[in-house]
Order: C-alpha cells, then sequence, then structure tokens
C-alpha cells in the first residue's frame, strides 16, 4: 500500500473540514471493508484517510414513532441486527445489513460505507430505497439531504462533491400496517455478492386489503442501484392479488439494465429481478399484516 | 513516508505501545513490528478469515483494519489463547478432533469459535457453522472444525476444564443466533 496519513477526528465539522483541505486527495475511512481493499490494490490513491468512526453522531441509532429513525452512516452492520428497534420496525433494511459479508466483515463495515463504496451490487441499498430514506451530506458549503435512489451515478461513483460527507440516513417511522423485505440471489446460501437484490416496502389499507403505498429497490441490475418507481406505483390503491404483484414484477423488471457477467447473464439478471420482486413483495405483505396485530 | 503514529492499545491483557506507518495494517503491525506471527496473512481481502482476531468483543479480518485504528482498542490474539500452562479448550479440541493439517487457517478459525464461545457458550451446529462462514478451510474440511468447536462448548458448560486466561467479553453472536432463529421462525 502507498504511504497515506490518517486522521481520527471527533466531530463532523473537523472532519469535513479535513476533507475539503485535501479534496481529491482524501477519502472518507469506515469499516474499510471495501476502502483498505481498494488502496492495497492500488484502485484508489488518496494521501489522506479521515477515518470517521470515531465521530459519535455518526454511530447512532435513533428512533421513535414521533421522528423515525436517524441512522448514522458510520453503525457498523452488527449493531443494526444488534439493534431491536431495526429488527421490528425495519426487519428488510436489518435483514439486508445481516446478509453482508461474514461476521468478521459485519462488525466493521456500515451502511454509510455500502452507499458510499457506490457498487451496484451493494445489499442494503436497494433496502434504504425501499424506505425511503433521505441522506444528510455535509459539506463546507453547508448541507444538503439527497434521496438514496438519487446518491449513486455511475459504478463506484457518488453525487459527494470533494469535501462532502455522507453522515446519517433519515428513514421514516413506518406507518401502522407497513413493513419491508429484502431478498437477494446468490448461486449459494451466505458469503456472497449480489446476482440481483430486490428491496420492498408496503403499506396496507386495513378495512379492505389494498396496498395504499409501496416503493421497490433493485440492485445488481443496472450500472446504479434502481428506484422501480413505476412498478411500486402500479400497486398503490390496488387490492392484494396475484394479478397485481405480478404487474409490478414485470414493470420491476422492465425498470433493469442488467449486464452479462461472471454472476449471470442479463437475461437471468431480468428473469430473477421478476422472481425476487414477487417474493419480496409477498413478504412484505405478511410482515404488514402481521404489524397490524402487533404495533 | 508519512510519520510513525504512536499508537497505544491492550494487546492479550497487555497495555502495549508500538510505532506504526498509517499504511500498515493491524495484521502487519501484529506479525511485523509486534512478532506475533501467529495471525495469518491469507487472501488480503477479507475473503479467507486467517487474520482473524477478536477487537473490543468483536471478531474482525486484522488484513482489512490499519494498525493507527487500534488506538485505545482491547485485541485478543491466537498468542492470547493458551495459558502457560496449558492450551485454550478450544486448541485442546482441534487437537483431540483432528481438526486441522496445514495449520493456517486454524489461528483465525480458533479466534472466531473464542468470540462465538464467549458470547454464545451452548451454540447449535448451525450456530457454529454461521459463525464460522468467515474462515475458510482447504484441507481438513468443516465437520471436525465444527465437531471441536461443539465439543469445547460442551466441555466449557460442563466446567471440566477452564476456557485459558482470557476473559469472556459480552454477546453480540448470541443476538445474531436470534435474530437468524427469528427469521426462521418467519
Amino acid at each position: 500500500m502507498h504511504a497515506i496519513n490518517y486522521e481520527s477526528p471527533n466531530t463532523v465539522a473537523d472532519a469535513v473540514k479535513l476533507l475539503a483541505a485535501h479534496g481529491e486527495q482524501a477519502r472518507p475511512l469506515c469499516g474499510g471493508t471495501d476502502l483498505i481493499i481498494q488502496l492495497r490494490a492500488g484502485v484508489r490513491r488518496p494521501s489522506y484517510v479521515v477515518d470517521v468512526k470515531n465521530i459519535q453522531e455518526m454511530r447512532r441509532i435513533e428512533f421513535s414513532m414521533q421522528q423515525g429513525l436517524r441512522l448514522g452512516a458510520a453503525v457498523p452492520c452488527i449493531e443494526i441486527y444488534e439493534n431491536s428497534d431495526m429488527r421490528k420496525y425495519y426487519p428488510g433494511l436489518t435483514e439486508a445489513a445481516h446478509l453482508i459479508g461474514s461476521l468478521q466483515i459485519q462488525s466493521r463495515a456500515s451502511v454509510g460505507g455500502n452507499l458510499c463504496n457506490g457498487s451496484p451490487a451493494a445489499d442494503t441499498t436497494p433496502a434504504l430505497i425501499a424506505l425511503g430514506a433521505k441522506c444528510r451530506v455535509i459539506g463546507p458549503g453547508g448541507e444538503r439531504i439527497v434521496a438514496v435512489e438519487d446518491f449513486c451515478t455511475a459504478p463506484g461513483r457518488t453525487v459527494l462533491q470533494p469535501g462532502e460527507l455522507l453522515v446519517e440516513f433519515h428513514i421514516p417511522a413506518p406507518a401502522r400496517n407497513s413493513s419491508d423485505a429484502y431478498l437477494r440471489f446468490i448461486p449459494r446460501n451466505e458469503m456472497d455478492i449480489a446476482v440481483v437484490g430486490v428491496g420492498a416496502a408496503v403499506t396496507l389499507d386495513p378495512s379492505d386489503d389494498r396496498i395504499s403505498a409501496a416503493r421497490i429497490g433493485l440492485g445488481a441490475v443496472g450500472p446504479t442501484p434502481i428506484f422501480a418507481r413505476e412498478a411500486a406505483q402500479a400497486l398503490v390503491g390496488k387490492r392484494i392479488s396475484d394479478e397485481t404483484i405480478e404487474r409490478a414484477a414485470q414493470l420491476a423488471i422492465a425498470a433493469t439494465s442488467p449486464i452479462d457477467d461472471m454472476r449471470g447473464t442479463a437475461e437471468f439478471r431480468r428473469h430473477v429481478t421478476g422472481v425476487l420482486t414477487r417474493r419480496v413483495l409477498a413478504k412484505a405483505i405478511e410482515r404488514a399484516r402481521a404489524a397490524q396485530t402487533s404495533r | 513516508m508519512a510519520k510513525k503514529v504512536v499508537v497505544e492499545a491492550n494487546i492479550n491483557g497487555e497495555p502495549i505501545e508500538f510505532l506504526c506507518e498509517p499504511r500498515q495494517s493491524l495484521l502487519e503491525v501484529l506479525r511485523d513490528v509486534l512478532e506475533l506471527t501467529g495471525s495469518k496473512e491469507g487472501c488480503l481481502t477479507g475473503d479467507c478469515g486467517a487474520c482473524t482476531v477478536i477487537v473490543n468483543g468483536r471478531p474482525l479480518c486484522s488484513c482489512l483494519m490499519l494498525g493507527v485504528e487500534a488506538q485505545g482498542k482491547t485485541i485478543q490474539t491466537v498468542e492470547g489463547l493458551a495459558a502457560p500452562d496449558r492450551l485454550h479448550v478450544l486448541q485442546q479440541k482441534f487437537l483431540e478432533h483432528a481438526s486441522l493439517q496445514c495449520g493456517i487457517c486454524t489461528p483465525g478459525f480458533l479466534m472466531s469459535a473464542k468470540a462465538l464461545l464467549d458470547r454464545n457458550p451452548k451454540p447449535t451446529e448451525a450456530e457454529i457453522r454461521y459463525a464460522l462462514a468467515g474462515n475458510l478451510c482447504r484441507c481438513t474440511g468443516y465437520d471436525k472444525i465444527v465437531r471441536a468447536v461443539a465439543d469445547a462448548a460442551q466441555t466449557l458448560a460442563s466446567g471440566q476444564q477452564p476456557a485459558g486466561h482470557l476473559g469472556s467479553g459480552p454477546s453480540a453472536t448470541e443476538q445474531t443466533e436470534r435474530f437468524l432463529q427469528e427469521q426462521e421462525v418467519k
């Protein structure tokens, strides 16, 4: 690995100051499960690495039914699935965090880092998109809010400008009759990169078994994670039925632009997008029905 | 070359101060600076688990952590497992079950297994396999390793043998397993 300088600020303001001072030469470090590999391979060559794990604001999980969730960008995956609010109110995002790598990786890797790495196959990103998560970004020019679906611009690239830091995610409190789910396809049971990943969140109208709101996020089927807007929209106001779900699955497939690679062909990815969309919607609906009685 | 940095950490129960370059991984620091060569270098990408150590109670790949990040941390490596006069029960059971051939993966497996048993003293076979999923063995195969860990857990639970001289930490794996079970129930 080339020589680097290491800084470990305790506040967002200090981190932004360091990142802004060194511009393109600086890179935030969180769990390091992507960055340290990239440094070693020479894929990224920053001269300054700014460790953000000692910034308390970026390490918190704060949830209330009034305010919703503030999830620090530097919270490691293991702390997400150890958190009872996360498991209860955001099971889809929780299972996505739980799918990433081994325990060794989950002890370090964060949802914020997963997004900032900019991989189209990031497991937590479709789950965040499904939940309507917003990113709080702070830079030398102040603060801005970016929807997760607008965050990635190309493989490995994001909207973050030099000096900007992803500090936390804001996620709305779940409605009484809502829930989420995430499923991915890999050719084995554990420890692989998604061939396709689909996240969904649904809100039900309990009076007549209709879907009153829905969001679907797709991973590994385009150059960036995808918000399948039309697919989700097709569910709204519809009674839950096989036809309704099939229609959403077809629209989800239409939203993809997959490639052939060693993990699967474009044709296979389109097919699996349909299969997973059906399954993940069924799972989210089942959980939302259960939430009606348990919350 | 960037300036060397002074780092203070607790390693295997001893407060230690070391000098390292920011570009050095914790694994390089352990092996090349502190001469703790038990942790092995395998893939250097976090896939094989041969470099697994326990930091503040969590198992992680020391090849994916910088040495400078160790500041203020409590680190356990395979060198800290055995007491001066006896092997840790996990080491003893690995021997009894012939859970190793070439041995390169063994320190990582031992540390992952220790992290598991510290947090979940009575793991099921599925829980053991899950906790060891981040460690690869290319010669013995996993069955004997899983049996050794199960046997070690049983021995510890029956109080026949003390664990070794490192204390037990609080439980993350326990909660992981609970989460997994909840998912299965659903």
